[in-house]
């Protein structure tokens, strides 16, 4: 064998090695076991928080541990499970001064492009909420990844975004200080 | 004084009853469509709806009271009227009392959807019993507005009908809602 056969060969192979290890894998949240949450937060007058969430959402995602460019994630949020603990307020927050839930049950969070490193990445995607959707940055890290003791293999992340209700064509005047809300985002996802 | 009914005329008490009843369900058709308009920054924003709920409550007791004080007195005998016109007339006031029953179960299950208690002017809680189906506000929410939405037609009906005895058929049905007659076969 010659030289430039062999340096062809082991090219060849690390392509299809670095190939096989840089594979992007794919998980499904793990909401059947709930180990992920859609939060978020609100200030109140402009003198404290007021803290909710979404109960049902669903998605997966794929994470590519050697080329985050490789990864994207998929979410879809049942807009009627909002929830802060109070029935009159989800009530109101379910009716189309916010919400609009019988107009539109669904939200979602489609990612178009994933860029920076595990504990400093920003997830570029598409927002729909109340029928808008619009280009938002998750600020997001890695938390941890690897085998569960089940048998199964998992990784987890967590993530920040802040969005302006008025873009999305909630109107509702609550204060100049309620104008954003805050989300914070934690999933885990099992390999497919 | 004439506190119990007798065969032509309605005691003390059925009066009070009607009338306190009358005044708040009206007054709690239109705070109901009111307070749920209000701003964010209303000073009624909390207001509206405690005394809304407090009312309910009270309200519903009061139904309760009356029906029963019914049950305990002699209904005084219709004036003038069809067997048809008759029937209409008890059928409206039967649907009064399923109405307002209605109304206030399900304003119940509005506010205890999410377990919390109502507070009847900070004096005492109706906690919440029970959560039975999916969805709960907001489906009772839809029903409890267009129930009452129903009882306001039927008021207005009843209204006309009693303002007809009075002015048409000149007869006592609107006066002996007023004050018991004095001689209870005057009519």
């Amino acid at each position: 064998m010659t030289k430039i056969t062999t340096l062809f060969l082991s090219a060849a192979l690390l392509t299809i090695s670095n190939a096989a290890i840089a594979a992007p894998v794919n998980y499904a949240i793990d909401t059947p076991g709930m180990h992920a949450s859609i939060n978020f937060k609100v200030n109140h007058l402009g003198y404290s928080w007021l803290t909710g969430r979404f109960n049902n959402f669903s998605g997966d995602y794929q994470y590519d541990p050697k080329d985050l460019a490789n990864s994207k994630i998929n979410v879809k949020i049942d807009t009627k499970s909002v929830s802060t603990n109070h029935a009159e307020r989800d009530k109101h927050l379910r009716s189309s001064d916010f919400l609009n839930v019988s107009k539109y049950p669904e939200s979602s969070f489609v990612s178009t492009s994933i860029t920076g490193t595990d504990d400093n990445m920003q997830v570029n995607g598409n927002f729909t909420l109340n029928g808008v959707t619009k280009m938002i940055t998750i600020q997001a890290s890695k938390v941890g990844e690897g085998k569960d003791p089940w048998g199964g293999y998992r990784s987890g992340f967590m993530g920040t975004t802040e969005i302006k209700l008025a873009d999305y064509n909630i109107t509702k005047d609550l204060g100049p200080a309620s104008a954003n809300v805050l989300l914070e985002l934690h999933i885990e996802g099992t390999k497919k | 004084m004439q506190l119990k009914n007798q065969q032509y005329s309605y005691g003390w008490i059925s009066i009070a009853f009607h009338w306190f009843i009358a005044v708040s369900v009206l007054s709690m058709f239109v705070l109901g469509l009111w307070m749920v308009e209000l701003d964010y920054y209303s000073t009624w924003y909390h207001d509206a709806p405690n005394i809304h709920k407090s009312v309910g409550v009270l309200l519903i007791l009061a139904m309760l009271l009356r029906f029963f004080w019914n049950a305990f007195n002699p209904k005084p005998k219709s004036l003038e009227g069809s067997a048809l016109l008759r029937a209409i007339a008890s059928t409206v006031h039967l649907l009064f009392y399923l109405l307002v029953l209605l109304i206030g179960l399900t304003g119940y299950f509005i506010s205890t959807a999410e377990s919390q208690p109502i507070s009847v002017f900070n004096w005492f809680d109706v906690p919440a019993w029970f959560a039975p189906f999916e969805h709960q506000a907001d489906i009772a929410g839809e029903i409890h507005e267009l129930l009452a939405f129903t009882l306001i037609g039927f008021v207005v009906l009843h209204a006309l009908a009693a303002l007809k005895h009075h002015f048409r058929d000149k007869d006592n049905t609107l006066k002996r809602m007023l004050k018991p007659s004095l001689n209870d076969l005057e009519n």
